[in-house]
This record gives C-alpha cells, structure tokens and sequence, in this order.
C-alpha cells in the first residue's frame, strides 16, 4: 500500500457519504485520514483480524469475502468507487467478520480508526452524525441482503 | 372503434387474429431463455417502439405477452420457459411459424429523455424489454447524455445478450453487471442491483431511469436513483400482470386503477409505486 499524502477537509466535503456534515467535524476527520493507493490483490483485512481502520473509496472495487471450508474465499459482495469499506472498527470487540481485497487497483481515503472514537468521545455531536451515517450504509445493505435473499431472478419452478 | 384500437387492429381486419411470424433465427441466450428472430409470413404487424409488448401464439398451445427484445427492421423477442406455452415458443426453430398479436401497451419514450443521461437498470428477463432502449439510444448517441447501462443477474451464467455487452461499452455506454451468486472465475461485482446505482457515470439530476425486473427490484432500485437525486418524475418501470387480449377488454391484467396491457406495460414511477405496495392488488 502506498500512503500518497494528507487529506483535506474539503476533499471529504466532495465525497457523498460526507455530504452534509459541517465543515469543523470534516476538519477534525480529516486529521485522521489520508490518501492511499493499493494494487489489485491487496488485502485489506482479514475476517477475524483487528479493525482499526476504515476507508472511503474513490475508485476502484473491493471484494468482501468469507472463508468456507471446501470453497475457499467466497465473494458475498462487492464494494464500487464511493462506497465505504468497514464498520467493525467502530463496534466493540473491533474484529472484522469479513475479509475485504481489492479486485484492481484502488485510491481511497484511509482514516484511524481509534483516533476517529477519540474524537466521537470528545464530540458527541460528531460521533452522533458519524454513526448515523454509518447506520445509512448499514440500512442500505442490510435491505439489499433481505431482497437478495428473496432469490428474486430464480426460475418460477424453484421457489414453488 | 376508437382511434387507439383502430390502430391496433391487424392486416386480418380483428385485433384478436394472430398475424403468421416465421422464426427465422434462434438463439439460446441462458439455459431457460430463448431470443427469436422473427420476419412476417405476409403482412406485417405495426412496427413496436421499444417497451411494447406482443401477445406470441404458439399454435394449438396458447398465447403469451412477450416483450420485444429488438424492434425496427429486425424484430426480436425474447422469451423464458417458465410455463407450457413458453416453453412451446421456446422451442419453435427456424422456418417453423408463430402468430402475433399488437404491439400493445404503452412503451418507455425515449425521445421524451433527449439530451439527458440515461441510466437503464435491469434485473434478470427485464433486460429484455430494456435492449431496444439500449440499442436505439446508442444508433442516436449524440442525441443523449451519459449513458448508463446496470444489469441484475442471479448467477452470471443467466446475463443475456452477452455478445453484444462490449459493442454496447465501445459504442458509448457504460456497463455494469453484478451477480446475487457468482460462479469461480467471477470477476464482476456481486451484490444486489441498487450497489451499483452510486457507481453509474451519470448526473443523477440530470439522468432518466428506466427500470425493469421484479417488482421488489424496481422498487428498490428506484429509491435508490430517487436517493441519488433522480427526480422521482423521471424514473419509469415497467410492470408485468397476466395480460390476455392486450387490449384493455378483459380485465385480466388490472392494477387497481390501471389495465397494464393499455396503460402500462411502461409506467411512471410515481403512478406505480403506490399500485405496488398494496398487498395481492
């Protein structure tokens, strides 16, 4: 991984998850995030391993996997350019139940994840808008997980 | 008559005739799913704009709304195996006839969406209905914005049209397709259809979607667009109901206020959403 510089608070300010949120909290953020490149292949973490880091990509796509015994790394989803890779590092045991690689080269932010708890703790109003944002992505696919489990596409015969 | 149904009348004189279509061309697109060339025995049915639909008779077994898959002057239409009738029509090879009837309903138009981005959303089949949009807009590109082209498969061994996906990338368009279950060797997104909605290189203010699949799917995938900023005025589906006549006479396909096979198949988002969560409308 190549770490390619600091990041400013009106980088954030562009990208969609931060949209909204006042220009002192993307300030404080930014203060933990920078700019990185990774090659396809790179792995980010591994499910089980220590989460302390998010990130905020800005192009490129992430595979999230799972190890099944006999199957190897199954893919059960795929992250494109703006979404947000990781939320383990903001729940306590701060484990990640997924393992995340990058499918092609990747640019995204990557913030420290326990300088951002520190400075939820100190601003509660900062951790309050983050989780929130969070609790969005989580929603989102948290719903696409239910209609994906409705099998939607399947043969009319299979799902009698 | 009215002037609607006179012009669905066909060269037989009853908008009930099939008119005889010999299969020219068939060509497996999944396991289940078969796209049909199809020229006219002798006189022909009116040209279908693309989002129409046409009832296929399979002689002696039944008849079936089917979407056309490609419209102008090659006529396509592509068809799922799910029950006996589309099993028939599935297996017409070529030089064998089958009757049509229409076109019907109402389609996307395209024109209304010159000079915006387009973004064209499809789950499964519902490519089908799409493809004429697909294809027309890239004939006129510069008459449009960006185009976005976001395809939902179940496995990637069900994609249709899977020859054509790279003409359409390399006439302007871009492509997405992401799988709900990927095979080994998969290197295309997996997930759910509304994970690529931030991805699609467009203005979402800007754009027009189209959206066809299953209902749920279209729902979803239409607040996606809407989240985005896609104004809600601006997203059609196209919705599917048991359409018998076409024409608006039996009733077969109503939708609460709406006769699917006359005011639908294509839909405004708006006029849709609240029909489809009523619960068994």
């Amino acid at each position: 991984m190549e770490h390619t510089s600091g990041v400013t608070a009106d980088a954030l300010a562009e990208a969609r998850f931060f949209v909204g949120m006042p220009d002192a909290s993307l300030a404080a953020l930014a203060t933990t995030a920078e700019d990185v490149d990774v090659p396809a292949g790179h792995r980010f973490f591994d499910e089980g391993g220590s989460a302390q880091r998010f990130w905020l990509l800005r192009s490129g796509r992430v595979a999230l996997d799972l190890q099944v015994p006999g199957r190897g790394a199954v893919v059960v989803e795929t992250l494109p350019a703006s979404a947000v890779l990781g939320w383990s590092w903001l729940f306590s045991p701060h484990r990640w139940r997924f393992g995340a690689v990058a499918l092609e080269p990747v640019k995204a932010v990557q913030f420290d994840g326990p300088g951002v708890r520190e400075l939820c703790a100190a601003d509660p109003r900062l951790g309050h808008d983050l989780t929130l944002r969070f609790a969005a992505v989580m929603l989102d696919r948290l719903e696409a997980t239910r209609v994906r489990m409705l099998d939607l596409y399947a043969h009319p015969e299979d799902v009698r | 008559m009215t002037s609607q149904m006179a012009r669905q009348v066909t060269p037989q004189g009853s908008p009930m005739a099939p008119v005889p279509y010999r299969v020219t061309r068939s060509r497996a697109e999944t396991a289940d799913t078969v796209t049909l060339t199809l020229e006219p025995v002798a006189a022909a049915i009116p040209e279908p704009a693309p989002g129409q639909f046409t009832m296929m008779y399979a002689f002696g077994v039944g008849e079936v709304p089917i979407s056309v898959s490609r419209t102008g002057p090659v006529l396509e239409q592509t068809v799922r195996a799910v029950g006996a009738v589309t099993r028939a029509v599935c297996g017409t090879r070529p030089g064998q006839v089958l009757g049509l009837r229409g076109p019907f309903g109402t389609g996307w138009e395209l024109d209304s969406a010159r000079g915006r981005d387009l973004v064209i959303a499809a789950g499964g089949i519902g490519l089908a209905p799409l493809r004429p949009v697909v294809l027309r807009a890239l004939a006129d590109r510069d008459a449009f914005g960006r185009i976005a082209v976001l395809i939902g498969v179940r496995t990637p061994d069900d994609l249709l049209f899977t020859g054509e996906l790279d003409e359409w990338r390399a006439r302007g368009a871009q492509v997405e397709v992401t799988a709900d279950r990927p095979a080994p060797g998969w290197t295309g997104h997996v997930g759910l259809i509304t994970s690529l909605a931030g991805a699609a290189d467009v203005d979402p203010a800007r754009a027009v979607a189209f959206v066809c699949g299953p209902e749920v799917m279209m729902r979803v995938t239409a607040e996606a667009f809407i989240g985005l900023g896609t104004p809600a005025a601006d997203v059609r589906l196209s919705l599917e109901r048991n359409m018998r006549c076409g024409l608006g006479w039996c009733g077969h396909c109503q939708l609460g206020p709406l006769l699917i096979c006359r005011d639908g198949p294509v839909v405004p988002y708006e006029r849709a959403v609240p029909l489809m969560t009523v619960r068994e409308l």
